[in-house]
């Protein structure tokens, strides 16, 4: 009887995991209805929106801005050593450029700001989840939905594209930067392949990328607070899938949104 | 008039709330006092439509709450004023925007307006002078007075007590219990108070009544309530560890 049980217990797990898998998808499509209906019943709240475009924008702008800067950096002087070897060196310009603007720019940015906002989104909503201040907001007949979420996930849709372009234009800076004053190379052929070999799609593919990243990070951050639940320990727990469910939906979307983009 | 009818719940196989009746009369204060753990806080979530009954009705003045849409229950909710154990208040905002709050969410008024009558609600609870302070600076009694503020400033027809006293010194205790008689006194409403605090249900409550396993069983006014012969109702009452009450 025990080696039967033991043979099943594999496929107890799967059956868990898939029940699992099927649960949360359900609970994140009624999570994005209910939000839906939200917005269609009321007006856009603006003050709030706002506060947190200057959360998810403005206040990201220093982390963004470092991780753009090095990322650059770091893509000039690896692409030396490969565009040396076969005598390229004047393509290192596009092949940082089409790096930021097309992958690097919106992945890092979704990534960084999965980590700084996405959490702080799990982490402040699941507070007011175990201290009853959702409730508190249900009983004095406010959506939480339309007051939390909704603000979160447009402001993070508005804000993760321009952060994105940022990003990807401190990025091509720092390349810049290496590949005239680190390597000694010519400035304006740096400029002149850019202009060259990007395309206004490579730009706008890009963005509608960040566009979607913004929409998962704060989707899945904000339904993972309005889930927490077992005191300071849920709300760590929460917050850490909020950040790990977030980046691996990114990383996977990216890959879908890269073959139907580009 | 608020009446649960035959109302169950269950946790993971555990029934909570198990055909529960009960009735509380207009403009009566009615204290439901049961064990720590025992389905109050479910009970009082249930009449406000925080949870719904896995069977069984909520009826306010004749309307089942649970056939209504969300636009329809959050208006009736507008009728409500609920101060939660610890206050829940939304600790991004001071004193005074936390009992402002439902007043900018629901009234068109002028931010003078606004002031006057939080004004006028925090004198009301004692706290006058406290209103730039946030909820982290202020005391557990003190957040309960901004919770009772914040739920009387649409003047309800009901008020929601979670276990008002619980966590407060004896005097705290008693001011908050005045506060409540006072505040029901000014205002009129229909109160239900959920606590295992004896000395206070006797002192605020018009009608007790006991919720145990699930059930009510026993209902009356304090003298009679004090006088019950329910051996469940007399271990409760006298706190001891002997008696039917299982541990």
């Amino acid at each position: 009887m025990n080696i039967i049980i033991k043979l099943l217990s594999p496929f107890e797990k799967i059956g868990n995991f898939v029940i699992y898998t099927v649960n949360e998808l359900g609970s994140i499509v009624i999570y994005i209805w209910d939000m839906i209906l939200s917005v269609a019943a009321y007006f856009i709240n603006l003050e709030n929106l706002i506060d947190q475009m200057i959360f998810i924008g403005m206040d990201s702008f220093s982390v963004i801005g470092l991780t753009g800067l090095f990322t650059g950096m770091v893509l000039s002087l690896q692409a030396y050593y490969a565009a040396k070897i076969i005598g390229v060196t004047y393509m290192i310009g596009p092949t940082v450029a089409l790096s930021m603007l097309r992958e690097l720019g919106p992945v890092l940015t979704a990534l960084m700001i999965t980590a700084r906002c996405g959490s702080s989104m799990a982490s402040e909503i699941g507070t007011m989840r175990v201290t009853e201040q959702i409730d508190a907001l249900e009983v004095m007949a406010v959506d939480p939905y339309y007051f939390l979420s909704v603000p979160r996930i447009l402001a993070a849709m508005i804000m993760l594209p321009v952060m994105a372009v940022l990003c990807s234009l401190i990025g091509i800076i720092g390349g810049y930067i290496v590949y005239v004053y680190f390597l000694g190379l010519n400035h304006v052929t740096y400029i002149d392949k850019i202009y060259q070999y990007v395309k206004l799609s490579d730009i706008y593919n890009g963005l509608l990328k960040a566009v979607f990243f913004g929409a998962i990070l704060s989707i899945i951050s904000t339904y993972k607070g309005f889930q927490t639940s077992g005191g300071a320990k849920g709300v760590g727990k929460f917050t850490t899938q909020a950040v790990v469910l977030s980046s691996i939906y990114i990383l996977f979307a990216d890959y879908i949104l890269t073959s139907i983009l580009f | 008039m608020i009446i649960l009818d035959k109302l169950s719940k269950s946790f993971n196989g555990i029934k909570v709330l198990d055909d529960l009746n009960i009735k509380f009369e207009d403009k009566k204060i009615t204290v439901v006092i049961g064990r720590s753990g025992g389905g109050k806080s479910v009970m009082l979530k249930h009449i406000i439509g925080l949870m719904q009954p896995d069977s069984g009705r909520v009826l306010i003045n004749g309307i089942d709450i649970n056939l209504l849409k969300k636009k329809e229950l959050n208006e009736l909710r507008k009728k409500f004023g609920m101060v939660f154990q610890d206050g829940a208040l939304l600790d991004s905002l001071n004193v005074f925007e936390n009992v402002a709050f439902p007043l900018r969410r629901h009234m068109k008024i002028s931010e003078n307006e606004i002031k006057k009558k939080v004004f006028s609600v925090l004198e009301d609870v004692g706290l006058e002078g406290h209103d730039k302070k946030m909820p982290s600076e202020i005391s557990g009694g003190m957040r309960k007075r901004v919770g009772v503020a914040r739920a009387l400033i649409l003047n309800p027809e009901i008020m929601l007590f979670d276990e008002p006293t619980t966590g407060l010194d004896p005097i705290m205790s008693d001011v908050i219990n005045n506060l409540i008689i006072s505040m029901h006194d000014k205002f009129n409403f229909t109160g239900i108070i959920i606590s295992h605090d004896i000395a206070g249900a006797y002192k605020t409550g018009d009608i007790i009544a006991m919720l145990y396993e699930g059930k009510i069983i026993e209902y009356g006014q304090s003298e009679a309530f004090k006088n019950s012969v329910n051996p469940v109702v007399k271990q409760f009452v006298s706190g001891s560890m002997e008696g039917p009450i299982s541990i």
